[in-house]
């Protein structure tokens, strides 16, 4: 099974779903380490993605994961909206020409978010980011790169909701969360839960098909 | 064509105000600030940073100044999605002085290049810049008589002074030795009215650079 872009479409919207449902969460997440704002910030992003899914439709994955990055990068802010809108641009860089993307290719367009998130936030493993969750989903999905795109996104979710529990622990050295030391210790990254949302999102849309 | 600045913060004050000082020093250097949301409220928006990146970029090139945090990936995303006519570069440079040099090395006639090094390098130490003390090198000592001395617009008016001209030229004052194309480095020799300047020149430009330097100091700055 592939990914075309009418399920690219349906999958994105899925998306902005998972963000209004878990917004509160995020909210309260970031109240402990950060300013409280990345569940709101994601949840306007994700609502004006679906505003510019009611005014235009696009006609490849690529332009669909076009549309994400530049509406996120516009409405977000913080660093998160450069950060996602980096992983959906690099993204959409890596599939640009094909109309429908196969096991590879969403893995090829994982490596690519990951790669364009580490150049901008200049975060690595260990540091209680996103980066934490996406470092090893992509790790996850190249193994599974020969499968369905529902088998490797399977495979990435899995990866990310470990990468997510595996900041718990671990004292912020990026970001917002960074300027408290060692009391950020203790608690789940918003920024990596949220991305491990998201990962979810997409293989459950992909599974469902 | 002249290179054009953007001043990323999150702030649309404090962009307003570090544009509005370099202005004071290059008149005529498209100086763009990008501070603040559209809603008012502190932080960067990517589409005031697009804005603001075409609207001083008339070929010759834009550098981007930062505040904080994701002023600069947004700054780098707007550089990543700019095709205007010219080249555009983000630079790590202390913000009120990066945009000060910045906008004399512009105005000066420096290429994107030399403006992006001349914003880069106004956090190294400011003075003590060594020009070659060779014995064929043209010196001449001037008595400042205008009331702020070598105080920031001076100081800018004698580094645009030294645009287009093949010559290294250090200003001595005291102990202390400044480049002078660098506006900061001569802020920094604190030469105030009264004091005694030595202008060391060498290069082919060498005694045009020395004429400028005294035309200026005669004039009492234009003050």
């Amino acid at each position: 099974m592939t990914c075309t872009t009418e399920t690219l479409v349906a999958a994105v919207r899925g998306l902005a779903g998972v963000v209004a449902e878990h917004r509160t969460e995020l909210i309260d997440l970031d109240r402990a380490i950060g300013d409280a704002d990345h569940g709101e910030n994601l949840n306007r992003g994700f609502t004006a993605v679906l505003s510019a899914l009611d005014s235009s439709t696009p006609d490849s994955p690529s332009a669909m994961l076009k549309l994400v990055a530049t509406t996120l990068i516009s409405k977000v802010g913080g660093a998160s909206g450069p950060l996602l809108g980096t992983a959906f641009l690099r993204a959409a860089t890596a599939t640009a020409g094909q109309s429908e993307l196969d096991g590879a290719a969403v893995a090829a367009a994982l490596k690519a978010a990951l790669d364009g998130v580490v150049a901008r936030g200049k975060a690595e493993v260990g540091d209680k980011t996103m980066v934490d969750v996406l470092a090893p989903a992509v790790q996850a999905a190249t193994e599974a790169a020969g499968e369905s795109v529902a088998a490797v996104l399977a495979a990435a979710a899995s990866a990310a909701e470990q990468g997510a529990e595996s900041t718990i622990p671990l004292v912020a050295r990026k970001g917002r969360a960074s300027y408290l030391g060692e009391r950020s210790a203790g608690h789940l990254d918003p920024g990596a839960r949220s991305t491990a949302l998201l990962l979810r999102s997409l293989a459950n849309s992909a599974g469902a098909r | 064509m002249t290179v054009g600045l953007v001043i990323v913060s999150h702030s649309a004050k404090l962009a307003e105000g570090v544009a509005e000082l370099a202005q004071q020093m290059a008149p005529e250097v498209l100086i763009a600030p990008a501070g603040g949301t559209a809603d008012g409220e502190l932080g960067t928006d990517y589409d005031r940073v697009c804005a603001a990146l075409d609207r001083v970029d008339r070929g010759g090139g834009v550098v981007l100044l930062y505040d904080l945090g994701s002023a600069q990936m947004i700054a780098e995303l707007a550089v990543e999605g700019h095709s205007g006519a010219g080249e555009a570069f983000v630079v790590e440079a202390p913000l009120v002085e990066g945009a000060v040099a910045a906008a004399v090395a512009a105005q000066s006639g420096a290429d994107i290049d030399g403006v992006s090094r001349a914003a880069s390098s106004a956090a190294e130490a400011p003075v003590d810049f060594v020009v070659d003390d060779k014995p064929t090198a043209y010196r001449a000592e001037m008595v400042l008589h205008n009331e702020v001395g070598l105080h920031a617009r001076p100081a800018a008016l004698l580094a645009r002074a030294m645009g287009g001209l093949r010559a290294e030229v250090a200003v001595r004052h005291g102990e202390q030795q400044a480049d002078a194309r660098s506006v900061l480095a001569l802020m920094g020799l604190a030469a105030r009215d009264g004091d005694t300047i030595e202008v060391v020149a060498s290069g082919p430009d060498a005694r045009e650079a020395i004429a400028r330097v005294q035309a200026l100091v005669e004039r009492g700055f234009e003050e």
